[in-house]
């Protein structure tokens, strides 16, 4: 009976601002998300590395505005465009080699470029958690009511939405988009058409990794401590989301980011003994997609050509 | 040609690799007028923060004394990456290779452990620095330490959290971490003594690396207690008092020494003011002659006001000097027969005296942060 | 005639090896066999990482989570009764197990079989996923167990940790079962079990044409992974003395994932060679995390960290121009050794063609 104590004890109030804790992290895994299902979309290959992105986006911003000064407006566009560069400086070195190996080994080399971030990080910047500049505009407290709500978990949403609306329109009505997708539809194909594979796939990842880097500042906002591990977790989530949401959509990533953010909280909130698994939350329902729905929710049911 | 390179590569690699792994192996104790001291202490990972702070505790005791016997002290110091594994490697290399003949460290309790087999089999007296873990040095005579142990810990904040009204408590553990869950069940056994079975209200989990803790605190907050009790480690209790803030929280919060550390006022900002945490040092409470010393030089190496782990580990280096002389030996097992009977040493935490266990007997002290630094406010003695 | 040629010349080597780890137990120092140990421990993990992705192409990433059912398993059983209540002082032991003490060998095969049997668990759902899938699926599951081995604190003593497990750094103990474990997986690999893993990593489709279950021989595959990995995991408990949840985060699996890629996947002495490398090298590249002076001037890159940039660069420098690690899929077997002696320069000469 004490395991449901949160269950039913739970007032109006306390309940309405889980709801908007949960919608501030759940847009905020829909916000990364969004990259990650970029990229497998087009490649087919999951970017180990997209969370160690986020995190050296995390450490660029904390180096321009803490180190070098320059005002928080100057230094966000520099973390999108370096990050951008970053992302694809890592596609140039580890995966185009890989173009045409077999699967694992792009597989590995994902992996080997996340482990090696990792390391990078914390030699160059130590191990000390770190704290993301505090910019008062943003991280100043708004009560609605009795719900207590920060100024960034307002605007994660809105930056969310618009982020997917530009995505939107660019794959769908744009030349770059066009081709984005013939490339993920068929690459042979595409290539054989006269479509420059490799100008594809960098743009893609620059425009994930730009997307990383808005995700990166947002969440740095949020939760200030930033380590050279921050990536790992959030990474792995976002995957999940993106998976839940079915792999490749865009709009999938955005509802499997509501999903799992908004679930993590809830669990947490009815069940407060379960507080230690919350992790596990998302690995398990990644297991029942994946049982259930491997397409996941918004994604298309494909069957395997033998 | 490539398959021949490699294989002829591997197997050179694997011979030379195995059988001469540790290059520095022949500088040993030919040379008789230097006397060595390990120092095994995490420089990377997670514990960095904490591992350099205690090697400038080491550092700077081993500057103001730097003999003892008529010989020079030398420190080898090796980093164990914050990393079990690596501990009990570094630990072996250390006393097997460097032929130290104390060892010194390690800041987290989970470390010390890890090295505790190899101290005992190799009979070299190792003293911890801040690890509290009462594990450390139970059921084994080789391990002692400079700092109080998590059982004190825990009801002195207990203590502090009565004393100053609190009746209904709640508590926030980081339960992947064995400091932080030691140190919430001895505060919960002393805190239920004080004010009865119900006091705490609620025992909520978090891991380590955890970010987002809105769900456990919005439940807390509907609880309405009169304080929070959040061991944990520095990062995730600076976001944890923030969030708390943010959503409305005004219990004061409460915590152990992982807390004095730069870092915590860094990423918790305004919102940590007023917070209350024990440790084991501060310079109002220091009052020997030594202390002053190290306060002197503290200041004038590393510019700013030093954190108690440095003292504690600056007394760790004492603690083995003293225990060499008194032993008027260089075997270690003498040194160590010699450590156990430490009593009232002059340190800069104080007068240690080592107790059956290897645990010194000292008071706390507890401090809160105001104005952006730490500052003193209670001491407790131990009765 | 070849079969009993090699048996025979197998069973000297395994011989002359036992011979030397005997000499190396008595006469080496602590440190040097500590290294020794975790070198066979590591081989035997990541051979049986090797029967998963390497052999039957199935990329797991599970290994760590494994490694802990094991280690726990060896650790909760082989605690002394009189020690337990002061290991467990924050939550007591749960009464069912706490009065059980095993002796080391039967905790680390009971510690195997629970690994092999949350592999049967897993596995049912998580071998119908392909490639990436697969990955961050056995990712996860090794994530859950670490989870669930943090908070059941009765059982396992959460974050806390075990410690005070019977230490054991003896050489021929752990040689004994590092051949037993390469022994029984050379005669798999070469059984016909062994060759429908192969299939099934070449072509799937094709191989359920010709008849072999997928699943069944997945499952077995991953299995047997698990109980080898869990039988590491247990040695490794008794190496260190201590275990805890964070040791067995994800990122140990990175290291055998070295070793595989390293040694070759799909080899069995390249696990081996792998093994020998990574361990040796995380231990003798230690100097590049200390301050180097080369001709009186400090080379600044040299401090903390450094090391573990050097692995990663390493791995994938690995994956980027050395994709078969040292080995590939060869062995080196009995016919080539003797090839190799007869003729050593026209060894390599013959095969010219066939680089």
């Amino acid at each position: 009976m004490e395991f449901f104590q949160g269950f039913l004890n739970m007032s109006g109030a306390s309940f309405a601002q889980h709801m908007v804790n949960g919608v501030s992290l759940g847009s905020l895994y829909a916000l990364i998300a969004i990259g990650y299902t970029m990229v497998y979309g087009i490649l087919l290959m999951i970017n180990f590395a997209h969370g160690d992105i986020v995190m050296m986006a995390c450490y660029f911003a904390y180096f321009g505005i803490t180190i070098f000064h320059v005002p928080w407006y100057f230094t966000f566009i520099g973390v999108i465009v370096a990050t951008a560069l970053l992302g694809a400086i890592i596609e140039r070195m580890a995966y185009r080699p890989l173009r045409d190996a077999p699967k694992n080994s792009v597989l590995i080399s994902a992996i080997g470029a996340s482990f090696l971030l990792e390391n990078l990080a914390n030699y160059l910047f130590s191990g000390r958690p770190m704290s993301f500049p505090d910019i008062p505009l943003f991280s100043q407290n708004i009560a609605i009511g009795s719900i207590k709500i920060q100024a960034i978990s307002m605007v994660i949403p809105v930056v969310t939405i618009i982020s997917l609306l530009v995505l939107l329109h660019i794959v769908n009505h744009t030349k770059t988009g066009m081709a984005m997708r013939a490339v993920s539809k068929d690459y042979e194909i595409a290539r054989v058409m006269g479509i420059n594979i490799d100008n594809v796939i960098s743009m893609t990842f620059i425009i994930g990794s730009a997307l990383a880097a808005i995700g990166a500042i947002m969440w740095g906002i949020r939760y200030p401590g930033i380590t050279p591990y921050l990536g790992v977790m959030p990474g792995l989530k976002c995957f999940i989301a993106a998976v839940i949401g079915g792999i490749g959509n865009i709009k999938g990533a955005v509802l499997g980011g509501f999903i799992l953010g908004l679930g993590e909280i809830l669990i947490v909130a009815f069940f407060p003994d379960l507080s230690g698994y919350r992790d596990a939350f998302a690995f398990i329902v990644l297991i029942i997609i994946l049982f259930y729905r491997p397409t996941g929710i918004l994604g298309e049911r494909t069957t395997e050509k033998v | 040609m490539k398959k021949m390179m490699s294989v002829i590569l591997a197997s050179a690699l694997a011979v030379g690799l195995l059988t001469g792994c540790g290059g520095d192996t022949k500088k040993d104790d030919a040379k008789s007028n230097v006397i060595k001291i390990g120092v095994f202490l995490p420089l990377t990972g997670d514990n960095a923060a904490g591992g350099e702070l205690e090697l400038r505790g080491i550092k700077l005791a081993n500057k103001l004394h730097p003999e003892v016997l008529g010989k020079k002290v030398e420190l080898v110091i090796a980093d164990n990456k914050s990393d079990k594994a690596e501990a009990a490697s570094v630990a072996a290399r250390l006393i097997e290779r460097d032929k130290v003949k104390v060892l010194l460290g390690s800041y987290g309790s989970s470390l010390s452990m890890a090295a505790g087999n190899i101290v005992k089999n190799s009979k070299v007296p190792a003293i911890g620095t801040s690890c509290t873990n009462p594990q450390v040095t139970a059921n084994n005579d080789f391990y002692f330490r400079a700092c109080f142990i998590d059982p004190f810990q825990g009801t002195v904040m207990a203590n502090y959290a009565f004393k100053n009204g609190a009746r209904k408590v709640a508590i926030i553990q980081e339960v992947s971490n064995d400091y932080a869950v030691g140190l919430a069940k001895f505060f919960k056994d002393a805190f239920i003594k004080l004010a009865g079975p119900d006091s705490i209200i609620e025992v909520a989990n978090y891991q380590t690396g955890d970010k987002d803790f809105s769900a456990i605190l919005t439940n807390i907050k509907a609880m309405h207690p009169d304080a929070i009790f959040a061991p944990g480690n520095f990062t995730e209790s600076a976001l944890l008092i923030k969030q708390a803030r943010q959503l409305g929280i005004k219990a004061p919060f409460l915590g152990g020494d992982t807390w004095e550390t730069q870092e915590f006022i860094n990423v918790g900002g305004a919102d940590v003011e007023g917070v209350a945490f024990s440790t084991a040092f501060d310079r109002e409470k220091a009052t020997t002659a030594e202390a002053k010393k190290f306060l002197d030089e503290y200041v004038k190496e590393y510019k700013g006001e030093p954190s108690a782990l440095s003292a504690l580990a600056y007394d760790a280096y004492l603690i083995a000097i003293d225990g060499i002389k008194r032993a008027n030996s260089t075997d270690s097992v003498k040194i160590r027969d010699a450590i156990a009977t430490t009593k009232d040493m002059e340190g800069v935490t104080g007068k240690t005296t080592l107790d059956k266990n290897g645990d010194p007997i000292k008071g706390a002290v507890i401090k809160t942060v105001r104005d952006g630094k730490f500052k003193y406010i209670d001491f407790v003695d131990v009765k | 005639m070849k079969n009993k040629r090699d048996l025979i010349l197998s069973a000297i080597l395994l011989i002359v090896l036992f011979g030397a780890s005997w000499f190396a137990n008595s006469e080496l120092d602590s440190y040097i066999r500590r290294i020794v140990n975790l070198c066979l421990i590591y081989a035997i993990i990541g051979l049986s990482m090797n029967v998963t992705n390497g052999f039957a192409g199935q990329f797991s990433l599970g290994q760590a989570g494994f490694m802990a059912i094991g280690a726990y398993t060896v650790g909760i059983f082989t605690v002394p009764v009189e020690l337990r209540a002061n290991v467990f002082y924050a939550v007591p032991m749960n009464p069912f197990i706490a009065d059980i003490q095993m002796p080391v060998w039967l905790a680390l095969i009971v510690g195997g079989l629970l690994a092999a049997l949350v592999a049967f668990l897993i596995g049912t759902p998580v071998l119908r996923l392909r490639g990436d899938y697969l990955a961050i699926a056995t990712l996860g599951f090794s994530e859950i167990i670490r989870i669930c081995i943090t908070n059941a604190s009765s059982f396992t003593n959460g974050a806390l940790g075990i410690k005070d497990i019977p230490p054991l750094n003896d050489v021929r103990y752990i040689f004994v079962v590092t051949a037993i474990t390469f022994v029984f997986i050379a005669a798999l690999i070469n059984s016909s079990y062994g060759r429908a893993f192969k299939a099934i990593r070449e072509d799937e489709i094709a191989a359920e044409a010709m008849g072999i279950n997928l699943y069944k021989h997945k499952c077995l595959a991953f299995m047997i992974s698990a109980f080898f990995a869990g039988i590491g995991g247990g040695l490794y408990g008794t190496l260190l003395g201590t275990v805890d949840p964070k040791n067995f985060l994800f990122t140990l699996t990175y290291n055998f994932l070295l070793i595989i890629v390293l040694g070759g996947m799909g080899s069995i002495t390249g696990s081996m060679l792998g093994a020998i490398i990574v361990t040796a090298g995380l231990e003798y590249l230690r100097i590049f995390d200390e301050p180097l002076k080369l001709f009186g001037t400090m080379i600044p890159l040299f401090r903390p960290g450094f090391r573990m940039v050097m692995f990663s660069a390493l791995l994938m420098a690995c994956v980027l121009f050395w994709r078969h690690g040292i080995m590939g899929t060869r062995e080196i077997t009995w016919s080539k050794l003797i090839a190799f002696c007869k003729n050593p320069i026209g060894f390599f000469k013959r095969k010219g063609a066939a680089q």
